[in-house]
Order: C-alpha cells, then sequence, then structure tokens
C-alpha cells in the first residue's frame, strides 16, 4: 500500500511544524551562514532532534534507537527539504548508521548519534563526479594494520564529523567493485588533513588528504575487500533520503512560487490568472507528486529488502532531482526581479538543490544506473 | 484478513487455470485481438467467446461491482489478487468495453434501481456495446457549449412521453460498432452546464446514423454520428433532467483514469528493456531519462490507486493522471519510432505486421486529445488543486 500507516503520519505530524518553526529558514541556514559558522549547521538542532528520537530513528531497538526504517526517515527529509534545515541527519542518521549496522563499531559510536551528539560523515568522492566503483584510495596492509594514502572530496559535514567512514581500494582496480573496503577513522587520525569548503548553499563539505594514516585492522567495518554491498547499501539508504529532500526542497519552492502567483500584480491582474503560468504550475505540480510516489516506493522496497530497490532509487534520487531542477527554476523566473535578490528565500532553494542533486548521482548517473540495472 | 486472501489467491489460481483457455493467455497482438462484446462483435476465436463467457458468468469482468448488478462482488483487495494472478499466467482481459470503464461508474452512482440492473449486467455480460456521446463539431474542449437537442414530447401529445433528439456528435469512438449510445444533450437553453441532461438510447434507434473518419493512422477508429428525430423514452435519462453534467464530469473522471493508465497500463517494465540493445549513446541517453519518468510515474499510479480506494485521492487527480500518463505514452511511442529507423515507417509490409509501430505512433498523438486535452487537464489542475486565481 502506497498510503502511509497512522504511525508514519503521526511522525509526520510531529516533525513538520517542528521543522517550520525550530528549523525554519531564518533561524537556522540564514543565523548560521551570516555569522560564518564553521559547521554550517547548529549544534543545538542537532541535541533537540536526537531528544526528539530522531538522530537513531534507523539505528536498531536494542541499540538504544527506534527501529525505524527508510520511509520514516524519508518523512523527515522531506520536512528538513523544505526548511532548508541544515543538520548532518542525512549524513549520520541514515548514511553512516546504514554503513556501521551489524558491525562492531555501531556499539562505538550509535549512543552518540541516537544522542545527536556525534557526527559522522562518509567519504566516497574522489573526482568531481559521483563514481562509487571508481574508488582508487589506496588501504596497504602495514603491520597488523592498514596504512591510507589518497584523496576525498565533497565529503558533506566531513569538517565537523568525529567520525570518517572512508571507502579505500584493498585488492583490485579502480571500477571494479570487489576490493573496496570501508574503513572507520576518526576524524583527528594522524595524516588526515581536512580542508573544510563551503559550498554554494553555504553547507560545508569537506576534502580531505590522507598521508600514511596508520590504522589498526579493526577499523575495517565488515570485511576485507569485501565492502561494496554495506557501501551500496549505505548509498542506496542516502540517495532514497536525498530523493525526499529533494521532494521536500521542490515542495517548498513550489509552495512559495504558486502563493506568489496569487500575489503578484501586473497588468492590473493577478499574474496567477495568465494561462502562461497556470499551466507550467500545473506541470510542475505533477512532477513533483511523482517524485514523491517514486521515493516513497524506493523507500518501501529497502524497508522490505526487495531486490527492486536498487533500481528504484536510482528512478526516485533522478526523478527528485529533475522534480526538484524545475521547481526551483520556475520559482525564481516566476518570483521575477526579487527572485534573484539575497532578501529572499525562493534562491536559497535553488542553490540548496543544486548541492542535493549532485550529492550520491545525479540525474544522469541514476538514468546511467537505470538503464545498467534494466540491462540495456 | 490476509489467511482469507491467501486463500481467495489459491481458490483464484487454479480456478483460472482450469477456465482460462490457453489461447487467452499469449499477449494481444494487436487492438483487434480484443474482445469487446455486443450484438456485432466476431469472435476471433471459440476460445475468445469461451473466456468472455466464464468471466461474465462469475461476475469477474467487473469484479469489484455488487453482486445483484451482473458483477463479482469483491473488495478491492480480491479485485486486486484477482488482477494480479490473471497477470502471472498472462490471462487477457476477457472483456474491453467504455460500459465497464465509464459508464458504468457513472450508472452505479446516478443511475435508478431499474437502470441498474438493466444496463450492468449486460455490460459485465459483454452483451451491449457502448459508445460515448459527448463531443460534437463546435463543443471540443469547451464541452459544455454542446448543442444536441433533446426536447421533451409530453404523455399528452401524439405518442408522446419522449425525449426527441436532433443533432450531431463528433470523435464517437467505435460508433458504427455500438449498440448503444450514452448521450449528453441540451435540454434547456437557460443555463449552459445547468440544462444538459445524460441520455441511453439504443443505436438501432430510426434516425441515428454514423460514418466513420479516417485518422492519419490509416484507421476509422471514430465516427461523426447524426441525430435526426432520434425518440428517447424518458426512462433512458440518467439522473435528473438539466443535471446531466454532474453525471458527465463524473463519468469523464473515469475516463481519464482509464486512459493514464492506458499509457502505462501496469507496466513497470523499462522502455530500453523491451528495445534490445541501443548502440546509439544519444538514444539510449534519451530512453532512460524516459525510462526515470515511466517508472516514477508506475509508482505515482500505484499510488494514485490506493488512494483512490481509499478515498484520499484529489477529485482532480484523474486529470494530473490523465495528462502525465498520455503525454509519457506519446514520448514512449516517438523513442520507438527513433530505435525502429527507417524500418519502423514501413506502412504495408508483412515484416512491420502491416505498419503495426508506425500506426500506433500516430494512434497516441490522439491520447492527449481525447477525453479532454492536455491543456484542458492542466487547466482542471491550476483551478481545482492549486486554486489559481480565474483559471
Amino acid at each position: 500500500m502506497m498510503i502511509l500507516t497512522d504511525d508514519q503520519r503521526m511522525l509526520q505530524d510531529t516533525v513538520r511544524p517542528f521543522m517550520a518553526g525550530e528549523g525554519a529558514i531564518k533561524a537556522q541556514l540564514r543565523h548560521w551562514r551570516d555569522i560564518g559558522c564553521k559547521d554550517g549547521f547548529g549544534h543545538g538542532l542537532w541535541k533537540q532532534l536526537g531528544e526528539l528520537g530522531l538522530t537513531g530513528m534507523l539505528i536498531p531497538e536494542s541499540a538504544g534507537g527506534a527501529g525505524l526504517g527508510q520511509v520514516e526517515a524519508n518523512l523527515v527529509l522531506e520536512e528538513i527539504g523544505r526548511n532548508l534545515t541544515p543538520s548532518p541527519f542525512l549524513a549520520t542518521s541514515v548514511v553512516a548508521v546504514r554503513a556501521l549496522q551489524d558491525s562492531p563499531h555501531a556499539g562505538r559510536w550509535f549512543p552518540g548519534i541516537a544522542a545527536g551528539e556525534t557526527v559522522v560523515a562518509l567519504a566516497v568522492d574522489e573526482g568531481k563526479a559521483h563514481d562509487p566503483a571508481a574508488t582508487a584510495l589506496e588501504a596497504k596492509r602495514q603491520g597488523n594494520g592498514f596504512l591510507l594514502n589518497g584523496q576525498k572530496q565533497f565529503v558533506i559535514q566531513g569538517g565537523s564529523a568525529d567520525l570518517l567512514l572512508i571507502a579505500a581500494r584493498t585488492a583490485g582496480a579502480a571500477g571494479e567493485t570487489t576490493g573496496v573496503t570501508l574503513f572507520a577513522v576518526p576524524r583527528d587520525a594522524a595524516g588526515i588533513e581536512v580542508e573544510n569548503v563551503a559550498l554554494a548553499d553555504s553547507s560545508k563539505a569537506a576534502r580531505l588528504t590522507l598521508s600514511n594514516v596508520a590504522v589498526d585492522a579493526d577499523a575495517v567495518i565488515g570485511e576485507v575487500d569485501d565492502g561494496w554491498v554495506r557501501l551500496s547499501r549505505a548509498l542506496g539508504a542516502g540517495r532514497a533520503g536525498a530523493a525526499s529532500e529533494l521532494v521536500g526542497i521542490a515542495a517548498g519552492a513550489s509552495e512559495m512560487t504558486f502563493d506568489y502567483l496569487k500575489q503578484r500584480k501586473q497588468f492590473g491582474r493577478l499574474i496567477g490568472e495568465f494561462q502562461a503560468l497556470q499551466h507550467r504550475a500545473a506541470y510542475l505540480y505533477g512532477e513533483i507528486e511523482i517524485a514523491r510516489a517514486a521515493a516513497l516506493k524506493a523507500a518501501q522496497l529497502i524497508d522490505l529488502g526487495d531486490p527492486r530497490a536498487e533500481l528504484m532509487t536510482a528512478v526516485a534520487k533522478a526523478k527528485a532531482g529533475k522534480a526538484a531542477r524545475l521547481a526551483v527554476q520556475e520559482g525564481v523566473q516566476m518570483h521575477g526581479g526579487i527572485g534573484m535578490t539575497d532578501e529572499h528565500d525562493i534562491g536559497l532553494y535553488m542553490k540548496r538543490q543544486a548541492v542535493l542533486d549532485e550529492l550520491f548521482g545525479g540525474p544522469r548517473f541514476h538514468a546511467g544506473e537505470v538503464a545498467r540495472l534494466s540491462g540495456y | 484478513m490476509t489467511a482469507e486472501l491467501d486463500t481467495f489467491r489459491n481458490e483464484t489460481r487454479a480456478w483460472l487455470e482450469a477456465n482460462c483457455p490457453a489461447e487467452m493467455r499469449v499477449p494481444m497482438r494487436s487492438e483487434k485481438d480484443a474482445c469487446w462484446g455486443g450484438r456485432k462483435f466476431v469472435f476471433q476465436s471459440p476460445a475468445q467467446k469461451q473466456w468472455l463467457d466464464v468471466m461474465g458468468e462469475r461476475g469477474w469482468t467487473v469484479p469489484d461491482w455488487p453482486k445483484d448488478y451482473g458483477g463479482g462482488g469483491l473488495s478491492s483487495a480480491e479485485t486486486k489478487v484477482l488482477k494480479e494472478e490473471m497477470a502471472a499466467i498472462g490471462a487477457r482481459s476477457p472483456l474491453v468495453s467504455f460500459g465497464i470503464s465509464m459508464l458504468g461508474p457513472a450508472l452505479l452512482k446516478f443511475g435508478n434501481e431499474a437502470q441498474k440492473k438493466k444496463y450492468l449486467r449486460q455490460i459485465a455480460l459483454g452483451e451491449i456495446r457502448w459508445c460515448q456521446g459527448y463531443s460534437e463539431p463546435g463543443a471540443g474542449s469547451d464541452l459544455a457549449g454542446l448543442q444536441t437537442k433533446a426536447e421533451a414530447v409530453s404523455p399528452g401529445e401524439e405518442g408522446g412521453d419522449h425525449y426527441l433528439v436532433n443533432g450531431q456528435k463528433v470523435w464517437t469512438s467505435y460508433a458504427d460498432e455500438a449498440d448503444w449510445i450514452f448521450c449528453l444533450v441540451r435540454t434547456s437553453t437557460e443555463s449552459k452546464h445547468g440544462g444538459i441532461s445524460f441520455l441511453l438510447f439504443d443505436m438501432e434507434s430510426p434516425g441515428v446514423s454514423t460514418k466513420p473518419i479516417l485518422l492519419i493512422s490509416g484507421n476509422s477508429p471514430f465516427c461523426e454520428t447524426f441525430f435526426d428525430d432520434v425518440e428517447v423514452p424518458k426512462d433512458q435519462l440518467v439522473g435528473v433532467e438539466n443535471k446531466g453534467w454532474d453525471v458527465a464530469k463524473y463519468l469523464l473522471g473515469h475516463e481519464r483514469e482509464m486512459i493514464s493508465g492506458m499509457g502505462l497500463g501496469g507496466e513497470k517494465q523499462a522502455l530500453g528493456a523491451s528495445l534490445g540493445g541501443i548502440a546509439d549513446p544519444l538514444l539510449r541517453a534519451a530512453i532512460a531519462d524516459f525510462d526515470v519518468d515511466s517508472l516514477a510515474f508506475a509508482a505515482m499510479s500505484e499510488q494514485f490507486i490506493d488512494q483512490l480506494k481509499a478515498g484520499e485521492a484529489h477529485p482532480a487527480m484523474p486529470s494530473m493522471m490523465k495528462y502525465v500518463g498520455t503525454e509519457l505514452n506519446k514520448r514512449r511511442h516517438e523513442l520507438a519510432m527513433a530505435a525502429g529507423g527507417s524500418e519502423a515507417l514501413e506502412w504495408d509490409s508483412d515484416r512491420s505486421k502491416g505498419g503495426k509501430r508506425a500506426r500506433d505512433w500516430l494512434r497516441t498523438k490522439g491520447n492527449s486529445i481525447e477525453g479532454g486535452t492536455s491543456e484542458v487537464q492542466l487547466g482542471i489542475v491550476a483551478k481545482h488543486i492549486l486554486r489559481l486565481p480565474g483559471a
């Protein structure tokens, strides 16, 4: 059934007003941006999300979490998207939890995540395009452990993370999925140089340079050479989650725009009376509804452990990216001159959309995945 | 509940296995393989008739209609199971019918008991084939501007107690093959929307004539339909006189659902997968981009059906679904033509199955016109969902 359960609606009813209030653009995004915060988000809000039980929502109940699924995480992310609320929720509560679960590291890090105190970041990209199979950062056996050398970029929240989850190559060649291993490395480990980079949307992503970073064998998450499935699980959760956050961005931007069409007058009438704008608005509305359905379907399949989840996640990430791009572009255009100003919020949606669209692969990457997974 | 459903599934599977003829388990080669039923229909094979008969008898041509009216009386969950089990063995739909997809739901809501008893059972059994008399030469997108006149002739007058219908309809799908018509007529000129009535009548009534229209596909699925002093008994009025627009709109909602489903028809298969290898990287990219939209829309369709069943769908959502579904279907056929290259342009050859690909492609161009144009649908979404001013 592609209808939310009563419990899921209750969660939505709790999170929606919270994000619209505490997580609002003025209270969070603009505030931290304007004071030049190095993390780009507020630790106070992160802690509050912990108190609400959200930061550990995907953590099993046995490990102190809420034991919820991707569908629930996506409901939270849609509200985060709608309010452009900066937080490590996607990177830490979704991606990192899925990367760490069922490993000895979970016991060490889950309590801090559940409390909204710990930030964990996944380091996967090495070039300007998302391509996890191309992982080349070298992890060479040395003594009882490994020596890590290489670089990573576009590590969301990498600069503020307590722990970095690093995809490295222990065997095979770049382009191969076997031979990839995931490592859990504290950010302050010797040999890691972190460049904290501000992105267009004022979120922060780190560039990491690893020079002879020595780690013990127990830094490996899961099995050596066999990290691909675990990495894919984490990326799948991240992509499905990003799809919902993009849907939230699209919804927030489009609602703002539809309201504007009902207020702004030109030529002596409301611009929303012009059919040229009405049809574009109606088309946009449909695209967002479809993207939301695709994201829900992907999340449901992930929660069911259904083999079609990978295909549907690619569909959802691509579709949500396209719909959100349309929403922010139409949003700025239909707002006219005011849409180009920093004072107005619509432009903030455009910048956030661009970053989230690129994260974990954009629409072209995922259309390619759809083709590959469909056998053409 | 789940146990009962499992039992139902097992029984259904066994019954289908025993009753669905082998010939009815292979995909239809063309639209011509569809069973439309009705007085004039010529069955393609004994198996096609047998399949219609056994399904009709069981009420499974209209599984979720009440048993009293010839339906199967199944719950929505059971109906879904039936569809899944039919799909699992590749069973064809036993009956394709405007009676099922359009008139039936309107009669269930607006018809009186006698009308429901009479017409719904005929529809369920495939005895009567219906056509839709909506559009007129001067009333296309502006449907409520229709002029076909129905004058009430009172019992006091000679041979009275009927309507006298005069006028012309156009784009009447399969009017020349249909037995009866559900028809919008003007019973009052006092008000545009408030002067329309919904009539049912036999296409063999004196004064009814049809003329097929040759389309760009080379086929003639649509007709012009003429009414010249056609007498229609008053008990064939559905709902209230001058309130036919309510019936018309309700029916259009169902028509849009049907058309929006046609584009993908529950297909969750990528287009690219059905075309095999695609050598041209630009075409492959275009098809992959289409598949993203198409597979996402399949999820939306699934959700829409769930929302309809739960009574949570916005009344204007069928317009959105119809718009997107038909535009996607056009794009699907554009890409299939591109993938077929010059071979896709063959029109008559056996190799091309009589130009099927090209004719199907041209047929899709009507999808976004019939049942309300794309522009009309977008206008409905703008007005009723987005509540934009003056829409």
